[in-house]
């Protein structure tokens, strides 16, 4: 019988492994505006983010956490991504991130390097560790925007 | 070792449909055994036979094919009696699994015999299902629970575990075997302790009833509790054992038909143990295919079971040590431990480790597998499990041993991997 070659590369392209062994902005800042966390019980993998927004905008983040690579490279491109972005565009790039992962959208234009992630779609067991740190930011976010939170 | 006559694997293998699947193009290797094992053709067929051949509602019918059966219902009891050394078929009760079995006493007998200020000792390395039903029960007495912890060798503290037993000790509810690090606990050591305080003691066989000869009398517990469907049964059908004489004293655990003996307006007559135990229509079909399961291990043998399971987790431990960064847990020596090794990469999560092995066809088990309290104790969020049965092969374990070594490559530095 014709033995088939394992198929993951898709799955742990380079760029996610390279994240997932050198974060990005891992650690907390030092009076963040906003602070979310999230956590997925069946795998326990977990994200804690912190937000500096100044009058709309992501001035800074920074996350701790543990996890798969999924989820760890998952949260490292996104604080890359989404710094110095206006609240709306972070929520876009969170939508198009969403469309590609769980509707197996073509990745849009300004999710950038998080194309990487494309090949999780794949696994649907894995979305939702790629998704995990877009969830907690969404929660920052919509923090940031309510009134009491001037 | 044993004189056990070895088990012939091939033909075993060729009993178990599934093994032929291929996942992902690949041969499947399941070495999910300890989360449930696969099924035997001979219980596949009793299924199906029964619902051909035998359907009809149990202990309620005259007709032919009500005690046909019952007959065959009730047959299984004796089975599981003789699996675990039991001395009575009516100290058998069926429920849906070992979590049931556990629930079933943590109410029946704990609402009857745990106050306020007892105490109920379990163990770090226990089972969500052997930790939850007794913080229910300690929430409604007002008890305290006290917990023995493993020493970093995977095995229980008995010294610490003793100093917690004593004369405020009602129960004690331990593991048998393990199912992160495959320990098999001292449970008739464990037995004098309680004893010694006139406490209760419930063991949990979930990972034992599969694997090991059992003598439960031997054991000197008071409650045993296992799952049909780790050890080759249906799911949907655990047992609970019970000391006789135990199940008698207590109270019904849920109420309705088949469980009653006259009923009034204002209060009933409670049927002959272990019919109190099992209200309602039970599962059956399910059952009379676990006596199947019971048959087709009885048939192979438990010590003969024991040194093939024995001597592939040896083999495995020999070839994982070969992975560069693999760390395991649990005791060294493989006469303590049962037929599974948790372990982890330094590289690695266990999710994503698992993903890997799945694309070569493996299947293991990535997760805190229902012991938070455990992880807390090894300080890891998770491990990787690889849980053997009758029909796993060293052939298997050198499969899993090269797809963590491709694991570990996907992981190591970007250098040494070919660029995707
Ligand atoms: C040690 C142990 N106890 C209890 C259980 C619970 O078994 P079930 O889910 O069949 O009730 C398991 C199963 O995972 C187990 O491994």
């Amino acid at each position: 019988m014709a033995i088939a070659e394992p198929q993951f590369d898709d799955l742990y392209r380079e760029v996610i492994i390279d994240h997932f062994r050198k974060p990005r902005n891992r650690g907390t800042l030092p009076a963040p505006t906003q602070h979310a966390e999230g956590m997925n019980p069946v795998c326990g993998d977990e994200i804690m983010l912190d937000l500096d927004v100044a009058s709309g905008t992501i001035t800074a983040l920074a996350f701790t956490g543990q996890g798969c690579s999924i989820s760890q490279s998952s949260a490292s491109m996104m604080t890359e991504r989404v710094a110095g972005r206006t609240i709306s565009e972070a929520e876009q790039i969170a939508d198009a991130v969403s469309a590609m992962l769980v509707d197996g959208a073509d990745p849009a234009a300004e999710i950038g390097h998080l194309e990487a992630l494309q090949g999780v779609a794949k696994f649907p067991v894995r979305v939702k560790c790629a998704l995990l740190a877009w969830k907690v930011l969404r929660e920052g976010l919509d923090q940031a925007k309510s009134p009491a939170a001037v | 070792m044993t004189t056990a006559t070895a088990l012939d694997i091939t033909a075993i293998r060729a009993d178990f449909p599934i093994l032929g699947e291929i996942v992902n193009g690949r041969p499947l290797v399941y070495l999910d055994n300890a989360a449930t094992t696969q099924k035997p053709r001979a219980v596949i067929d009793a299924l199906v036979r029964y619902y051909e051949t035998t359907n009809a509602n149990i202990h309620r019918g005259i007709h032919a094919l009500a005690v046909r059966a019952t007959a065959q219902y009730e047959g299984v009891r004796a089975k599981a009696a003789a699996h675990i050394g039991a001395p009575r078929p009516e100290d058998i009760v069926f429920t849906r699994n070992a979590t049931e079995s556990i629930n079933l006493v943590a109410r029946a007998w704990g609402d009857q015999h745990i106050h306020a200020g007892d105490e109920i000792v379990l163990t770090v390395m226990e089972h969500h299902s052997n930790i939850v039903p007794w913080q229910l029960l300690a929430r409604r007495k007002g008890a305290h629970l006290r917990y023995a912890t493993v020493t970093d060798d995977g095995h229980l503290d008995l010294d610490q575990f003793r100093s917690l037993v004593g004369p405020r000790t009602k129960l004690i509810a331990v593991v048998h075997a393990s199912n992160v690090l495959g320990t098999i606990n001292p449970i008739a050591e464990i037995a004098t302790m309680a004893r010694a305080f006139g406490a209760t003691l419930l063991v949990d066989g979930a990972q034992s009833a599969p694997h090991l000869p059992l003598d439960v009398q031997a054991l000197g517990c008071d409650f045993f509790a296992f799952s049909s469907h780790k050890m080759l049964g249906p799911t949907g059908v655990g047992v609970l054992w019970a000391r006789p004489g135990l199940l008698e004293s207590m109270d019904p655990f849920m109420g309705g038909g088949e469980m009653i003996s006259i009923v009034k307006p204002d209060a009933s007559t409670w049927a002959d143990v272990p019919h109190k135990f099992e209200a309602g229509t039970p599962n059956i079909a399910d059952v009379i295919a676990f006596g199947a399961a019971l048959d087709y291990l009885a048939g192979l043998g438990m010590d003969a079971i024991r040194a093939h399971e024995m001597n592939l987790t040896a083999y495995a431990l020999d070839r994982l040590r070969t992975v560069p960064g693999l760390k395991f847990h649990g005791p060294a020596n493989v006469e303590d431990r049962s037929g599974l090794v948790s372990f982890e990469l330094e590289s690695a999560h266990p999710h994503d480790v698992s993903t890997i092995v799945d694309a070569y066809g493996v299947a293991i088990r990535a997760g805190h597998h229902c012991a938070q309290l455990l992880m807390r104790r090894l300080a890891v969020p998770a491990t990787n499990r690889a849980s053997f049965s009758i029909y796993n092969t060293p052939g298997e374990v050198d499969v899993l041993v090269e797809a963590l070594n491709h694991v570990v490559e996907v992981f190591s530095d970007g250098d040494r991997r070919a660029a995707v």
